[in-house]
């Protein structure tokens, strides 16, 4: 803000946005700051419910990918208990699953890799046939040995691993999809969700945050940026807050 | 059919940066000021404010504040004979949206160039000779010195509150500062930021070496600060989150933070946001602006009548706008004749992530700002001879880590797995204890006569106008200045006690995919002679004198350092020339 003596204007400017609302913005701003109060945009809270985007068939596959990818020990949880298929479903379900704002006009050409990513699939109808693919192929034994009939859900760990190490490594196919390039999104994915904000449905807890040690959302360091080569004190915050300051359910 | 607005004195496409210094200084001489932003109007209590703001998902991984992919974009290709295709979401670069421009989500490192950037095929030649150059290099003097931008240079700290130590105060090496830099008429209008224990490390190390390591010139502010026009910014908090980020602090430099409070309320100011410019509108005789015309958030589209018009977006879009009004001749790479498009140049970024012993070293990589670092500046521009080396250009180096936000900034050391039981350990091992400057080796990249912009035949926008496609790719000179320079900057944190690297070199080709930095610079660029440039030193138009382009997409290379400063810098000269020369006598500032 600028000087003290032009509060008063502002204060005025912004009573008379209020009363003539949206109309006297119109794109034209003129004579005063264009804010007005309360006019704010959070982000959205994921709130607990029913899933938004995997069906019953695709959940156990997920939450078996989730706990191979980030898999659970005993100090911090894996992929599926720390709430990474939760962030991916209402991710999916949303603005970054049907690609919105991406350039989505044609034609599409599969160029070299250094001209980025060409599909005309939104993420959502990836993870639709990847999904059911995966399974489809654990299903016909895959070709590493893996007895036929069993869904990826069903494999033992050491088996998951070796399907995935195949889609790695680019020795496993799944039919009309880039499966290599499909393994790099859903690790990202499941990834972003761990370490992401708990109000995305992931990081349950802020587990992500304390097993590495990162305060989160604090925003104000003034008191240890001098204090060199000692461990920060306080637990991590969310912009959801902490456990400890939300009202208990009487 | 348009509808036709009141007519204005000037009209700027673009409310970031150089289209607020622009019209700032050109409201102050009495001139009526039309601005014309295509993004929406930010600020800091809607836009991200301090309860919201630090949201890595939302503004760093699904880019937030900046310009949508199907709004415009761009297409790419490596080399001629390719077929491009378009960019589909962001990854080599990132073009803002939205009032305040880059200076919203920059880092804010407020460099100057070297003297010798500006005259950089003149001292490189007479130093070691016109053989010494790669024979399709196109660098150019600038037609523009350093002595004549210093005040330029510092009328932007003053405004910005930029934090550091001179290294050159009227001549005068300083002990602590830049020894290379060129000479400052007075100190920076605040001290360095306080420095967390990495970059205070690195420093260290650098001394023992025989380096003279400096604070990296700061616009997130070291103490409150009052700037030149009445405009106040609060201290810094170190709160790790500033690069594609919004400051909730009003502690980053911006806009916002420095000029549109004041400029907003002059009654001789007007700025329309959400309206994107189409075209230059010229008379019949093609040499003189009429104005511009737009379309606004519902479709409608508008002619604002201008004397005088300024291009004041991003690189690209300046371009764009020129080739779309058939201004100037478009470069023609084959037959080396043309000038817009030419000379477009991105830079050189490479990284050495090192790990140290988690015992001993506990980093707190969280606690960070957009320009913190200690870096040197032996390696950059011509301040070492390249005679034994074979290639020219260079760049700062420093640690320069901005946040340890842990979707980005979770590395693990060279061989783990990317997922699994191993890949948890070793982000949970080494997470407070490795060091990971992002953006570590500056390099400069310098202009090729097969790197160049010009309209894509097939690809469109929502308009059904053509896309900008790019045709770039690294040249030998380049990857050789990036071998040279990684392997010096590892050999610090060698010194620092570090355990592991992962020296991360610049390798072509140049992927669009792969984040570098938002500093694409050149394809309307100044200098001293027409059929070699498209704009004078005054960055007017040579075929349009009532046309100012001002930006990065003037210089005729890209120098070693971020491109701000010297983008503002250029700004301020520019509209030095305009106010004391051109509205007395309106017609081109220099005679072709």
């Amino acid at each position: 803000m600028g000087d003290g003596v032009r509060r008063r204007d502002v204060l005025t400017g912004a009573a008379l946005a209020l009363v003539s609302g949206a109309a006297a913005r119109a794109g034209v701003i003129k004579g005063d700051l264009p804010w007005r109060p309360d006019a704010v945009s959070p982000p959205p809270r994921v709130e607990p419910g029913p899933w938004q985007f995997f069906t019953p068939e695709e959940l156990p596959t997920i939450e078996a990918l989730a706990d191979r990818i980030i898999p659970p020990d005993p100090e911090t949880p894996g992929g599926k208990d720390a709430g990474c298929v939760v962030f991916l479903d209402r991710q999916l379900a949303g603005a970054y699953g049907s690609a919105e704002g991406l350039y989505d006009r044609g034609p599409f050409i599969q160029g070299v890799e250094q001209q980025g990513p060409q599909s005309s699939k939104t993420p959502a109808q990836t993870y639709r046939a990847a999904l059911q693919a995966l399974d489809q192929y654990c299903r016909d034994g895959g070709g590493n040995g893996i007895p036929r009939g069993r869904r990826f859900a069903e494999l033992a760990p050491n088996e998951q691993d070796e399907v995935l190490h195949g889609l790695e490594g680019g020795t496993v196919h799944l039919p009309g999809l880039e499966a290599k390039h499909f393994f790099i999104t859903l690790v990202k994915d499941i990834q972003d969700g761990f370490f992401a904000d708990p109000i995305y449905g992931g990081n349950r807890d802020m587990c992500a945050w304390k097993m590495i040690g990162f305060p989160g959302a604090r925003y104000d360091y003034r008191d240890w940026v001098s204090r060199h080569n000692e461990r920060y004190p306080l637990p991590p915050v969310s912009i959801g807050g902490r456990a400890e300051w939300t009202p208990r359910q009487r | 059919m348009p509808r036709r607005l009141s007519h204005k004195d000037v009209a700027i496409v673009g409310l970031g940066w150089t289209g607020s210094i622009l019209a700032n200084e050109l409201t102050d001489a009495g001139l009526e000021v039309m601005a014309i932003e295509r993004g929406p109007w930010r600020n800091t209590a809607t836009d991200y404010p301090p309860n919201y703001a630090q949201d890595e998902l939302r503004y760093r991984i699904r880019h937030e504040l900046f310009l949508r992919p199907s709004q415009t974009t761009f297409t790419f290709r490596n080399k001629m004979s390719e077929t491009a295709l378009p960019i589909r979401n962001w990854g080599a670069f990132m073009p803002p949206n939205g009032v305040g421009g880059g200076g919203v989500h920059w880092n804010a490192e407020t460099w100057r160039f070297l003297p010798s950037d500006f005259v950089l095929r003149t001292h490189l030649t007479k130093r070691y000779g016109a053989h010494f150059l790669p024979a399709d290099m196109t660098i150019q003097d600038w037609g523009v010195t350093y002595a004549e931008l210093e005040p330029h240079y510092d009328r932007f700290e003053y405004l910005c509150g930029t934090c550091g130590q001179a290294g050159n105060l009227q001549g005068k090496i300083l002990e602590g500062g830049n020894p290379f830099e060129g000479p400052r008429s007075r100190p920076y209008p605040n001290p360095p930021q306080t420095q967390p224990f990495s970059h205070t490390l690195f420093a260290q190390a650098a001394r023992q070496l025989g380096y003279k390591p400096f604070p990296q010139p700061s616009g997130n502010l070291s103490q409150a600060y009052r700037n030149p026009l009445g405009v106040r910014q609060g201290q810094c908090s170190y709160c790790g989150f500033c690069e594609w980020f919004g400051c909730g602090n009003y502690s980053k430099a911006s806009p916002q933070t420095t000029i549109l409070p004041v400029l907003v309320r002059k009654p001789n100011f007007t700025a329309r946001d959400q309206c994107e410019v189409t075209r230059i509108n010229l008379d019949p005789s093609g040499r003189r602006a009429t104005g511009v015309t737009f379309v606004d958030a519902t479709g409608q589209e508008w002619e604002q009548p201008a004397d005088v018009v300024l291009l004041c977006a991003y690189t690209i879009f300046n371009v764009q706008l020129l080739l779309l009004s058939n201004i100037g001749q478009p470069y023609d790479p084959l037959a080396n004749r043309g000038v817009i498009g030419r000379n477009f140049t991105h830079q050189t970024i490479s990284d050495v992530v090192s790990f140290f012993d988690p015992k001993k070293f506990i980093f707190n990589p969280f606690i960070a700002s957009g320009a913190i670092g200690m870096c040197i500046d032996e390696f950059n521009g011509d301040n070492f001879d390249h005679g034994p080396h074979g290639f020219v250009g260079g760049g700062y180096m420093g640690q320069v880590q901005t946040n340890g936000r842990p979707i980005e900034t979770t590395p693990v050391p060279p061989g783990t797995p990317k997922w699994g039981t191993k890949w948890k350990q070793a982000v949970k091992e080494n997470y407070l204890s490795a060091t990971k400057p992002g953006t570590g080796v500056h390099g400069s990249m310098y202009s090729y006569r097969d790197v160049y912009l010009d309209l894509d035949p097939s690809y469109k926008d929502r308009f059904g106008r053509p896309l900008v496609r790019i045709t770039m790719d690294f040249h030998e000179n380049e990857l050789k200045q990036n071998r040279f320079l990684t392997d010096r900057f590892a050999e610090i944190f060698q010194a620092m006690g570090a355990r592991q690297m992962d020296k991360q070199y610049r390798r072509a080709p140049y992927d669009i995919a792969d984040y570098q930095t938002t500093h694409l610079c050149g394809g309307a660029i100044m200098g001293t002679d027409p059929k070699t440039s498209a704009l004078n030193r005054y960055l007017q138009s040579w075929d349009v004198p009532n046309l100012f382009v001002i930006g990065a997409n003037a210089f005729p290379q890209n120098a070693g350092y971020n491109p701000t400063g010297t983008v503002a810098a250029l700004a301020y000269w520019s509209a030095e020339a305009i106010r004391s020369r051109y509205l007395k006598s309106p017609g081109p500032l220099v005679q072709a």
